[in-house]
């Protein structure tokens, strides 16, 4: 059941252009230590801007 | 043996309703023979057809990576759930287009759109969606135009570039002239799309400073506060101070659109796009899940005849016969162009592994057909009557109840001034009288199922209300979001003839290229209002044609790349929608061109006008000189668009068939794939 909801959640953040924060820190811990990492704010504000920022093709009719 | 009896089952049970669908004649049908139907069709076609281009067609291969693995960053690239994935691309194709189009082909019968919805988009669109996905996806995710370019050469590369510009003008057109039609002489609904923009402010302010990036719990507070100015909206549209303050003409709201455009789009993001884009989209979501229960637990019989007289053409809502007008009026939902630029955008960079691709571009296509045939039973189930007087020009009908009830009668559809009258004031507005547009007659649908579920009758207004909140929301999230991205298309063509342009660090560039997009869609945007014929049939058969050719420019891209692939013997899986959708449009623009019918084609309706404009005459629905000479100069600008789309279709055709050719005389294969082996990624290009 919480598993259901986890991916709802997911889903309903990633249809609004907001991948997962979670994801993004392991991924910098795995391949980047040496880079800073952007903490919750940060990435959301990157993450808005990447999406509605418009070089990403817009939306659908 | 055995694992096949489920589906044949299904196929059996398919079948079976489409027959009932498509052979009662006389006897009321219910619509929920229509949308087990295409249910069945749809889980059939799944099944068998998009796995036989995965298996044979593509060679989906789980053990290559994709550009989430290859160039995973956590940000852009990221190797996602297909069930989450599925919601993202769905969200993303899912617009106005495939609840209006199917509206507007309800003027023929349910059948034909029915039919059309459900084989165009197992043959045509789902194909489309799963081969571009495909093909971007074993290319970094890149865009259509560069895909263009990669496989059929620079001048192709940019000519699509072009055309995809100019569609995106017309929807933006299109989707504006809908948003006027609705709230057009509506307080109550002015009132409540108009409080969404404090409204979203509020909720930009609290993303960014109070709690960031809490998105759900905003957009539960954004909720209530849409729902309330639902609700106090009818008291504003009452009083005697706010009521006309909300009331304006279809000119004036003209302006205010083109005014907000202007502004949004140059706007930080996180105020105003954002915010509305998580409202407009999960209410969306919510609304499409909502009509599907609604719809089911209603079981409503089907009102409109099977198949109208207009299906041989002269209908009010659009004109011109069954073919091809049918074809390029139900557009999205059948097969859409424009989810080409969308499956060649985020998705292919968030694909975990080629073997979710059926599921995510054949899949999503698929349910957006359901909300196609949904739209389409919504018209269908309201009396015919009420739906030719929502949907037919003022010019043809008047605009009293008495000459619109005389008007519709005489067409064969009867029905009373009281009916008119009763309508109007059930759904709480002044007049239902040539509302067009597709969407304040899906409203008057979905307050009919949404109060036969909730509420009972007393609830229709505030149903009404919110339907067209609902679609005015996401129609105006769109224009925003449109026009920035229309705003980079235009620097990138710039850019190509002078390079300093392309610079988007200057802000000036970015200011001109702005105000020449808004200018763009805002200019046909006025010309639809003011057009004396009531605009909708004369632009959504130019967005129609133009949705249909980028379609076929991505079918015939991805022919190019099947050829390019040495796989020509499966080519007729993109071949056969692709010689569709070229006679459909080609005709069609044709006819829209060279028609000797002034109700169809744009030069003989202006040749008609101007000579009478030289015998000094005046021409119905024309009531001054000056209203003749615009309607003369309408019809020579959209035939001047319908020719360049002609033109940039017709030139595709010739490069895509020069690169098959080249391909056939290759012994091998000379696509431009990332190889199978290549598993670090290139230097990322700055």
């Amino acid at each position: 059941m919480s598993g259901l909801i986890q991916t709802l959640r997911r889903t309903a953040r990633l249809m609004v252009g907001l991948p997962d924060y979670d994801d993004y820190v392991r991924h910098m811990a795995a391949h980047h230590p040496d880079r800073p990492v952007m903490d919750r704010k940060a990435f959301f504000r990157d993450r808005q801007e990447a999406r509605y920022g418009g070089k990403n093709g817009g939306r659908c009719c | 043996m055995i694992r096949h009896l489920p589906w044949l089952l299904t196929g059996l049970v398919g079948a079976i309703s489409l027959a009932v669908v498509a052979v009662s004649r006389g006897e009321a049908v219910n619509a929920l023979w229509i949308v087990v139907a295409a249910v069945c069709c749809f889980l059939v076609a799944y099944r068998y057809y998009a796995l036989f281009i995965a298996r044979h067609v593509m060679k989906l291969d789980p053990s290559r990576p994709t550009p989430a693995l290859r160039r995973a960053d956590g940000l852009d690239y990221v190797a996602t759930d297909r069930t989450v994935l599925f919601g993202h691309h769905f969200a993303a194709i899912a617009g106005a287009g495939p609840l209006v189009g199917p509206v507007l082909a309800a003027q023929m019968g349910y059948l034909p759109g029915t039919l059309w919805i459900i084989g165009g988009v197992v043959l045509a669109g789902a194909v489309q969606d799963f081969m571009v996905l495909f093909i971007s996806m074993r290319r970094d995710g890149r865009s259509l135009g560069e895909l263009i370019r990669m496989e059929m050469g620079q001048v192709a590369g940019t000519i699509a570039l072009f055309g995809a510009f100019m569609i995106m003008v017309i929807i933006l057109a299109v989707l504006a002239l809908i948003v006027v039609k609705a709230l057009a002489e509506s307080p109550w609904g002015m009132f409540t799309v108009a409080a969404t923009v404090p409204l979203a402010m509020l909720m930009g302010a609290y993303t960014r400073w109070i709690r960031p990036g809490r998105i759900g719990e905003v957009s539960i507070l954004g909720l209530v506060g849409l729902l309330a100015a639902i609700v106090y909206g009818q008291a504003i549209a009452q009083s005697p101070v706010w009521g006309p303050l909300f009331t304006f003409t279809p000119v004036q709201l003209c302006w205010i659109l083109i005014g907000y455009g202007a502004v949004a789009s140059v706007l930080p993001v996180w105020l105003l796009l954002a915010p509305r884009d998580y409202l407009s989209t999960f209410l969306k979501i919510g609304a499409i899940a909502a009509l599907a229960i609604g719809i089911v637990i209603m079981a409503p019989p089907l009102r409109m005849p099977a198949l109208t007289a207009f299906a041989s053409g002269g209908g009010p809502v659009f004109s011109g016969g069954l073919f091809p007008f049918l074809f390029i009026t139900i557009a999205c939902g059948a097969v859409s162009g424009f989810h080409a630029l969308i499956a060649s955008g985020t998705t292919p960079k968030l694909i975990a592994s080629e073997s979710d691709a059926p599921l995510i571009g054949y899949g999503a296509m698929l349910m957006e057909a359901f909300v196609a045939i949904m739209a389409l039973v919504g018209a269908s189930i309201l009396d015919p009557g009420i739906y030719f007087t929502m949907n037919s020009p003022a010019a043809l009908i008047g605009t009293d109840a008495a000459s619109a009830a005389h008007a519709v009668t005489a067409m064969g559809f009867a029905i009373s001034p009281e009916t008119i009258a009763q309508t109007a004031r059930d759904v709480g507005e002044h007049t239902i009288i040539s509302r067009a547009g597709g969407a304040p007659t899906l409203a008057v649908a979905m307050a009919e199922i949404f109060s036969h579920v909730v509420g009972g009758p007393a609830m229709k207004a505030f149903w009404y209300h919110f339907a067209i909140l609902f679609e005015a929301l996401f129609i105006l999230t769109a224009v925003d979001a449109g026009t920035r991205a229309g705003r980079f298309m235009l620097q990138d063509l710039m850019a190509l003839a002078v390079p300093r342009l392309g610079e988007s660090r200057s802000q000036v560039p970015g200011l001109v290229a702005t105000a020449l997009c808004v200018a763009a869609w805002g200019f046909f945007l006025y010309q639809g209002v003011t057009d004396p014929l009531g605009g909708v049939n004369t632009l959504w058969p130019v967005f129609g044609i133009s949705n249909q050719m980028l379609a076929a420019i991505a079918l015939m891209l991805a022919t190019a790349v099947l050829f390019r692939m040495k796989r020509d013997r499966y080519a007729w899986v993109t071949v056969l929608p692709t010689a569709w959708l070229l006679i459909c449009t080609l005709s069609a623009g044709w006819l829209k061109l060279f028609s000797a019918d002034p109700a169809v084609g744009f030069l003989a309706h202006g040749a008609r006008f101007s000579a009478a404009l030289e015998r000094g005459e005046l021409l119905n629905p024309a009531k001054s000189l000056e209203q003749m000479e615009r309607i003369v100069f309408n019809d020579r600008v959209d035939a001047a668009l319908v020719a360049v789309f002609l033109a940039v279709v017709l030139s595709l055709m010739v490069f895509t068939w020069r690169t098959c050719m080249a391909s056939r005389r290759s012994p091998v294969p000379t696509v431009n794939e990332i190889p199978a082996h290549e598993a670090s990624p290139r230097p990322v290009p700055a």
